[in-house]
């Protein structure tokens, strides 16, 4: 939606804006979503506080003002310019589990998802993994090869988070901006052929 | 640019001096439809001198376009706040805003395929 505004010099400028482009990174608290996208963003990684509005469902509700309330909840987020036409912005999605509710709002318009896994502790992501697929928002799984970790093969860890066969699993190393780029390259691979086969 | 007393006072280490909605007047809701997303420039129709101080520093960091997510970070404060004084320059014409658009098509092959080329010249 343009903003209609009737200043001479915002038309000419506007011609020439590039697109906004948007995917998420999610996964478990600590699971590298902040590395991840502080590794491929072309700027210094930020932060901001969005605030959201919620039903109060499995919250406690001590005001008895109502069913809704406000939260404010911190998001990382990274820019890549692509061409001249489109910027990719990429965020992190809030780690803790009770802001899921969150991600709706946020993943309003994104294209695909990273969910990053810890093998670790590989039931961490598995609130983001439902989420995406009860949204039908296409996502891939990056496994972040921390030192320590469990040397898992791709099909041991999609049988481990019973991922359908069409979902790609990649290794990674969030500190690496080429590798984590990769993982990008591969989420776009993936929600090309998503995007063709529903055509 | 402007002078001294008309930024907002911010230090790096204490972070802001003042509480987040203080900057909008206490307004928790932004008169225009904004996202993270939104782009926002100066359309250099009102002096810097002319707007609060909390508006001359979103004016100063859109000179040329930035979104709304940009803008919270680099002044620290909640994105709602920033929605809040974008939404005020819009309505004075200082800035114009592009939203990105709520019916765009997310599986446009054309926009992926563009995506792709542009992630692959990073390798």
């Amino acid at each position: 939606m343009a903003y209609n505004g009737d200043f001479e010099a915002a038309e000419p400028r506007s011609q020439g804006l590039p697109t906004a482009l948007k995917l998420l990174v999610a996964g478990g608290f600590g699971a590298g979503k902040t590395t991840f996208v502080g590794a491929v963003s072309e700027i210094e990684p930020l932060s901001t506080e969005e605030t959201i509005t919620t039903a109060s469902i499995g919250t406690d509700d001590l005001t008895g003002v109502g069913d809704k309330r406000t939260t404010t909840v911190a998001l990382d987020f990274g820019r890549i310019t692509i061409d001249s036409q489109y910027i990719l912005y990429l965020f992190g999605t809030p780690g803790q589990d009770r802001f899921w509710y969150m991600w709706n709002e946020l993943s309003e318009g994104a294209f695909g998802a990273v969910v990053l896994a810890d093998t670790r502790r590989l039931e961490d992501c598995f609130p983001s993994l439902d989420f995406f697929e009860r949204r039908g928002t296409p996502f891939i799984v990056a496994v972040n090869e921390f030192e320590g970790g469990h040397d898992y093969g791709p099909e041991e860890v999609r049988a481990a988070l019973d991922l359908p066969p069409g979902v790609p699993i990649v290794g990674c190393d969030a500190r690496d901006p080429r590798s984590a780029t990769m993982v990008l390259v591969t989420l776009t691979k993936h929600l090309i052929s998503a995007a063709s086969a529903t055509v | 640019m402007a002078d001294y007393e008309e930024r907002p006072l911010l230090d790096d280490d204490a972070g802001p001096l003042i509480r987040p909605y203080m900057a909008s007047g206490g307004r928790t809701t932004p008169s225009a439809s904004l996202d993270l997303l939104t782009l926002v420039w100066g359309t250099g129709r009102v002096a810097l001198s002319h707007v609060e101080p909390e508006h001359a520093e979103v004016l100063l960091l859109c000179k040329d376009p930035i979104s709304v997510a940009e803008i919270s970070a680099h002044m620290r404060l909640p994105a709602m706040v920033i929605k809040v004084l974008v939404s005020d320059l819009l309505e004075r014409g200082a800035v114009a805003a592009l939203s990105p658009d709520p019916s765009a098509d997310t599986t446009n092959t054309t926009v992926l395929e563009a995506l792709l080329n542009g992630l692959q010249r990073r390798l």
